[in-house]
């Protein structure tokens, strides 16, 4: 089965006046047609870097120094990201991270909508407000007709996120982008968003890539896991897996710092010393190595790429985990 | 235990105008509660539930509508936020805040940040007195000395929570209140600031209230957990019973809600926002409309908050009474005596206290919550 999004040893740059920050290097994933992918790391582990470079909305400073992005078969930096023009939007959607700065705050929610019904099908007039209202209420939103002429302000934060969700989904994406779509949520209203997000991908067979810090939400909702550490992809196996045998030093340590399930305070484990400076010049070709507890000489080597087993790939010298049972 | 601080039927209502008609918005709406000596309470609840306020109701930067907080027996509900600022008791509560980049002064060292709490608020006076006194409070929270002189851009986000966590720390208070002091850090600091306020509450025998939306953590650092929905707690109990056996479907839904699988999808709340707490219907429950479990009988008549069993409260119809409560309200009803919620929790300590007395004489049968099947016999 060909991979509906594809990113082959991506490498992306800032150029900023204190140096060049090397903020993805070597990055690759895949993502199925109608599958669902968490990518998780701290912050400043590039993780919106890497969403941002697959739209197409980048940085200005930033520079794509290597790699290909291809979504299903069309290379999306061919021609200086033209083919992106047409897609953004239409195929390939994303909810960011704050919808209260996302969506724009003097226009009513439902020609927010209209706006990309308007740039993406041919629907126009009552029809097209017909569609929005019909969007509305896809996601759940009690009212739609009342709340399609509300204003951001208007709406609780739940609401506002609902309503940038009916945004991207309006063309009924292949892909969708979920930038911590529930960061400043409640947990109650994060916990709505995320089984709305699972349950229309299921219905419309879209592709989701949810981008979160939180270990167990990406436990719940995705069926693999990319690891992110200071712009590598440090492992990437089936959720399960990664979470009962974690191979990857960082892996194990991202899951045992993470509450959810722990007994006692004394177990939840923390991790030394912080994310390198990505500007530095001599970076090891392995971005943990100086923080990790089983370093050795060979981390001065470069990276393997180590299949534990079908499907789940690590970044590392010293593998802690067996092939899972 | 003796109680450190205590909140009796404490009010704030702020004026709203909604439609140019005046009206109340019931930020906290009549709690009663207590904190213990040395004890951890975490303060749970989705943001506009009223913990902010609660929290400067608390530490009295903001002046109740009625009620009373008394602390260490002294009443202090009724010293005007502005007073409080040269008040002795200043010193005593101490807060953390939830951003450490947005709580701290950008043109301050770490050193002067925590050293102007030294100079404020003791009598601590002398460059070599307060300098040994901030080095004291920098080592207590693992804040190594030479990043004492650094700025707070220069420090990472952990260490600025550990600069935050001094400056409280500094002047020795009794109670620290914390609001979300994990929310801003990444999961790789959290664990360690939480072990650092675990250590730091053994240490310098201090309590806590813990305020958070993350249960997870609020289960695993403190002692006792209260849950606010809407200006009201609606259980409250030791922090690791109620998260094994939630009580309030309103508790239920938030473990529910909780990534990592605990309960199950049928505890989520239904419906969408909750009701508005401006002149909200005082005989409706507060989370009807968005319980899974909401009768009839849950729009006519609110549920008060009432002791299940020991240490345990919750205000829901749905919670079957316990063979103490049935036992108490018969006695009641016996005697005829309607009983305001106070004092009615303040027979059921007595009743405890009696009860407990009456074992220690002689083996007696009484009707306790840890009897198995709750059965009351007149």
């Amino acid at each position: 089965m060909s991979a509906l999004l594809e990113i082959d040893k991506l490498s992306l740059e800032f150029r900023t006046r204190s140096g060049i920050v090397r903020a993805l290097e070597n990055v690759s994933l895949q993502l199925p047609e109608g599958g669902s992918l968490g990518l998780v790391g701290e912050s400043g582990s590039g993780k919106s870097v890497l969403s941002f470079a697959v739209l197409g909305i980048q940085d200005a400073a930033a520079t794509i120094t290597g790699g290909t992005i291809r979504f299903a078969g069309t290379d999306l930096l061919a021609d200086g990201g033209s083919a992106m023009k047409t897609m953004r939007g239409r195929e390939l959607a994303m909810i960011f991270q704050n919808p209260r700065v996302a969506l724009n705050p003097i226009r009513q929610v439902g020609r927010q909508i209209e706006d990309v019904l308007l740039r993406h099908t041919a629907l126009r007039g009552a029809a097209a407000r017909a569609r929005a209202i019909e969007c509305l209420a896809d996601v759940r939103i009690p009212d739609p007709e009342r709340r399609y002429s509300a204003y951001p302000f208007e709406l609780s934060g739940g609401m506002c996120q609902r309503v940038m969700i009916a945004i991207a989904l309006a063309c009924k994406p292949r892909l969708l982008i979920a930038d911590e779509p529930t960061t400043g949520l409640d947990v109650t209203t994060q916990a709505a968003i995320m089984r709305l997000i699972r349950d229309l991908g299921r219905e419309k067979g879209m592709a989701t890539l949810l981008i979160t810090h939180d270990l167990g939400l990406a436990r719940d909702f995705c069926d693999k896991l990319a690891v992110m550490h200071a712009g590598h992809i440090v492992e990437v196996g089936p959720t399960e897996t990664l979470f009962r045998t974690p191979a990857h030093p960082y892996t194990a340590q991202l899951v045992r710092a993470t509450p959810v399930g722990q007994e006692r305070l004394e177990n939840l484990a923390s991790i030394p010393g912080n994310l390198p400076d990505l500007r530095r010049g001599d970076l090891p070709p392995c971005r943990f190595s100086e923080r990790c507890e089983l370093r050795s000489p060979a981390c001065a080597t470069p990276l393997p790429n180590l299949v534990v087993s079908p499907g789940h790939l690590v970044g590392c010298h010293h593998p802690q985990a067996r092939s899972s049972p | 235990m003796s109680q450190l601080l205590e909140a009796i039927d404490l009010v704030k209502r702020f004026p709203v105008r909604s439609k140019g008609r005046k009206k109340l918005l019931h930020a906290v709406d009549g709690l009663n509660f207590h904190i213990d000596a040395g004890e951890t309470v975490g303060l749970v609840g989705e943001s506009g539930c009223g913990k902010s306020t609660l929290v400067r109701l608390l530490t009295r930067t903001l002046d109740s509508t009625s009620g009373h907080v008394r602390f260490r027996g002294q009443g202090i509900g009724l010293i005007a936020a502005r007073a409080m600022a040269d008040h002795p008791l200043r010193r005593e509560i101490q807060m953390v805040f939830q951003d450490p980049t947005d709580s701290l002064n950008p043109r301050y060292t770490a050193r002067q940040t925590i050293a102007e709490a030294v100079h404020l608020l003791t009598d601590t006076r002398g460059w070599a007195a307060i300098d040994s006194a901030v080095e004291v409070a920098a080592a207590q929270v693992g804040l190594p000395p030479e990043l004492l002189d650094r700025y707070p851009h220069q420090l990472s986000g952990g260490q600025k929570a550990r600069v935050g966590i001094a400056r409280a720390i500094v002047v020795k208070p009794r109670l620290l209140v914390l609001d979300e002091p994990t929310a801003a850090l990444d999961v790789s600091v959290q664990a360690v600031i939480l072990q650092l306020l675990d250590r730091l509450k053994r240490e310098m025998a201090m309590s806590f209230l813990f305020v958070s939306h993350d249960l997870n953590v609020v289960r695993l650092l403190c002692d006792r957990v209260m849950v606010m929905y809407l200006g009201q707690i609606v259980e409250s109990g030791p922090a690791r019973e109620v998260f094994a056996r939630p009580l309030h479907p309103y508790t239920r839904a938030l473990i529910a809600s909780l990534p990592g699988g605990h309960g199950n999808d049928a505890d989520l709340l239904v419906g969408g926002d909750p009701q508005s707490p401006i002149d909200p219907d005082a005989h409706r429950c507060r989370l009807f409309g968005r319980c899974p479990r909401g009768a009839e009988r849950c729009q006519t008549q609110a549920p008060p908050l009432r002791e299940i069993s020991r240490g345990r409260s919750a205000a829901c119809h749905f919670v079957a009474p316990t063979e103490r409560e049935v036992f108490i309200d018969a006695a009641l009803t016996v005697h005829k005596l309607h009983l305001p919620p106070a004092r009615r929790a303040a027979l059921t300590t007595e009743f405890d206290r009696v009860a407990d007395m009456a074992r220690q004489v002689q083996s007696v049968r009484l009707p306790d919550d840890t009897a198995p099947a709750p059965q009351f016999r007149p």
